[in-house]
């Protein structure tokens, strides 16, 4: 035997209960501290809070009546008392859109809203069951991918007749495969975790299961999704306004604004200019938003 | 703890029980290939085999998270095999299991307070403020303060987490708890805590334990008796300090000798029997005894005829052609056979 140094080790007893652990960031904290530090994801709440807050205050912060018009005065470019000019019956071009975006957001949210009924449990149902009902709900849901959206959605519309309900639901339902793309996919992974197998063990029903153990965990995806579906929705209906199916006059929204704008852009193109440029800028605020969600979500809380 | 069994009824009572998978192009594998066994009321039954002997998905067989392809499983009186999944939940509140990995068999998105209550709910009509107390209990026993309640399974340790995954298994007061490898996943100063945890649990209830591992050291310190498991049969049976110290089963032997011994120079000087080879894959077991290939007794008889279980000296079964051909062992230890000197071929490595 050669001689080694002498080991010194203190040996550890096991004993029964444990210090307190250090306090740990809560998940909610975690999420928050990331997406702080995510600058483009705060300018585009910035943003999408600055919207909604517009749309709530319309009546408030518009400086004329949306639906009253001087004929005298249409098609005005920009000046001191319409910042915006006029349409093509003299009505202030900043007030109507101050007001139309009360319907655009609102719009967009049925929209989704919709589509997150049809698609949610639909997909929640084929994630966790698979075999046959996930075969029967995927070909469904296959055959209404394979339409173009718009073109479904002119279709559900034309049958529905127009009108922005008939229109968002049009829409909400033309977006649902998306939705229920997302959450099969994600459900179809949670179903293999332990721990959906230790609620089955425990006794669980599927209906638990499924709420209270597939459904939370599914949540950082189906968030991102939503937040791109509400952008998606918002140019889907300026789609659809700007062809004069969706919301009907006198009530605006940013596509219809667009819409009627768009034959005289030649002569004031400050009207077609500034409502296509909202359109863009909350639509790429949803978009990087909903970016910044997954980044900031990141890991999907499995951190250990 | 170390108490036989008398006369009691069996609490848990598998019989022959087959677990079979379709791995496509008409293939089957057997994981579980005629298993037998029981276990009693308050005892601990260790289950011990290399990975892929189909010690695991005996278990989960057992509790019907796996679907057994044939055999029967009681508990009590109740077959477990052959109820409807809807007459089989509320069985689930009389049998529990603890997953291997604390990990990933706590839900992320629940608080353990949520985590704990969750079986109370399901399967009892106590009101908020009784799941609440029954909750506390079920922290006090297994050491966590009831201050997390409210806290998220990332904010603990691996060793903590098992402890809640007990407590989870625990708090319906179960007859049956199968442990899937219950420590193999956490570091060993841990394994000792959930080690303690469970000797504690087994003294203090009438619970019965399933405790599958591949650490022997670990099954030898919790389970009065102990199966051992080879390519989804039962090689041996018997109690713990019978298959330890008299093993009647060359597979068991070598088994043993994979045990560290605490102590360097004996550990140095020690007999080992090292096995050849790898463990044959169970889509084409061998024929007779599904041992023979790597076994260093092997005989003829060995690969024409599954060996019958014989009865041991000592308490317990052995599948071994030794003990009725050859050396004819007739129900002793094998170990003899291993340290003589008549063996042909070298067996043992020094």
């Amino acid at each position: 035997m050669t001689s080694r140094p002498e080991l010194q080790a203190e040996v550890l007893q096991p004993t029964g209960t444990l210090p307190d652990e250090v306090e740990a960031p809560a998940n909610a904290s975690t999420f928050l501290r990331r997406f702080r530090r995510n600058k483009v994801g705060v300018i585009a709440l910035g943003v999408l809070v600055f919207l909604i807050l517009v749309a709530v205050f319309a009546p408030w912060i518009s400086p004329h009546e949306p639906n009253q018009g001087e004929l005298s005065r249409a098609l005005e470019g920009p000046s001191g008392e319409y910042w915006f000019g006029t349409d093509d019956l003299g009505r202030d071009v900043l007030s109507r859109l101050i007001h139309a975006s009360r319907v655009s957001l609102l719009a967009a949210a049925l929209a989704t809203g919709v589509a997150l009924l049809i698609g949610l449990p639909l997909g929640l149902i084929s994630g966790y069951f698979g075999g046959w009902i996930d075969n029967v709900i995927m070909r469904f849901n296959d055959a209404l991918m394979s339409f173009p959206a718009l073109i479904l959605a002119v279709v559900i519309v034309g049958l529905l007749g127009p009108s922005l309900t008939n229109a968002m639901l049009a829409i909400g339902i033309v977006y649902a495969p998306r939705i229920m793309r997302v959450v099969r996919g994600s459900a179809l992974s949670v179903r293999e975790e332990v721990y959906v197998l230790s609620a089955k063990a425990t006794g669980c029903g599927a209906p638990r299961i499924i709420g209270r153990h597939v459904l939370p965990n599914i949540l950082s995806p189906l968030v991102v999704q939503t937040t791109i579906m509400l952008g998606l929705a918002i140019l889907s209906e300026a789609g659809l306004s700007f062809l004069g199916l969706g919301v009907q006059p006198p009530t605006a929204s940013w596509g219809s604004i667009l819409g009627r704008a768009f034959p005289y852009m030649s002569r004031t193109p400050t009207t077609v200019i500034v409502a296509g440029v909202t359109i863009s800028v909350a639509v790429l605020a949803f978009n990087l938003l909903g970016d910044a969600f997954r980044d900031s979500l990141g890991r999907e809380r499995r951190d250990q | 703890m170390t108490t036989t069994s008398e006369s009691r009824v069996p609490k848990l009572r598998v019989e022959d029980l087959e677990v079979t998978f379709d791995v496509g192009r008409g293939r089957k594998l057997h994981a579980v290939d005629g298993v037998s066994f029981h276990v009693d009321e308050g005892e601990t039954l260790g289950l011990v085999g290399e990975s892929g002997s189909g010690k695991s998905t005996t278990g989960m067989a057992v509790l019907r998270l796996a679907e057994p392809t044939s055999g029967r499983v009681y508990l009590g009186d109740t077959e477990v095999t052959g109820l409807r999944s809807r007459q089989l939940r509320p069985l689930r509140k009389r049998m529990q299991i603890v997953f291997q990995d604390p990990y990933s068999s706590l839900d992320p998105s629940m608080t353990i307070g949520q985590q704990l209550d969750e079986p109370l709910k399901v399967h009892t009509s106590l009101s908020k403020a009784e799941r609440r107390a029954r909750v506390d209990e079920a922290l006090d026993t297994v050491k966590l303060s009831r201050r997390y309640t409210s806290r998220y399974p990332n904010e603990f340790s691996g060793g903590q987490r098992q402890r809640i995954a007990i407590a989870r298994a625990m708090i319906l007061d179960p007859e049956l708890v199968v442990c899937d490898e219950p420590v193999s996943a956490l570091d060993v100063s841990t394994q000792s805590q959930i080690v303690n945890l469970l000797l504690g649990i087994q003294e203090q209830s009438r619970t019965s334990f399933l405790f599958i591992a591949h650490d022997l050291a670990v099954v030898r310190l919790v389970s009065a008796r102990t199966a051992v498991m080879y390519l989804g049969q039962l090689v041996e049976t018997g109690p713990s300090a019978r298959v330890y110290d008299a093993p009647a089963h060359p597979y068991t032997a070598a088994l043993n000798s994979a045990i560290p011994i605490p102590d360097p120079d004996r550990q140095r000087t020690r007999d080992r029997i090292v096995l050849g080879g790898d463990q044959p894959s169970p889509l084409t077991p061998p024929s007779g005894c599904r041992f023979r290939t790597r076994c260093p007794f092997a005989m003829e008889v060995c690969a024409e005829e599954a060996p019958p279980q014989y009865p041991i000296d000592g308490g317990g079964y052995a599948a071994c052609h030794l003990h009725t051909h050859g050396p004819q062992l007739r129900g002793a230890s094998v170990l003899p056979l291993i340290h003589g000197d008549h063996l042909t071929t070298p067996l043992v490595s020094r």
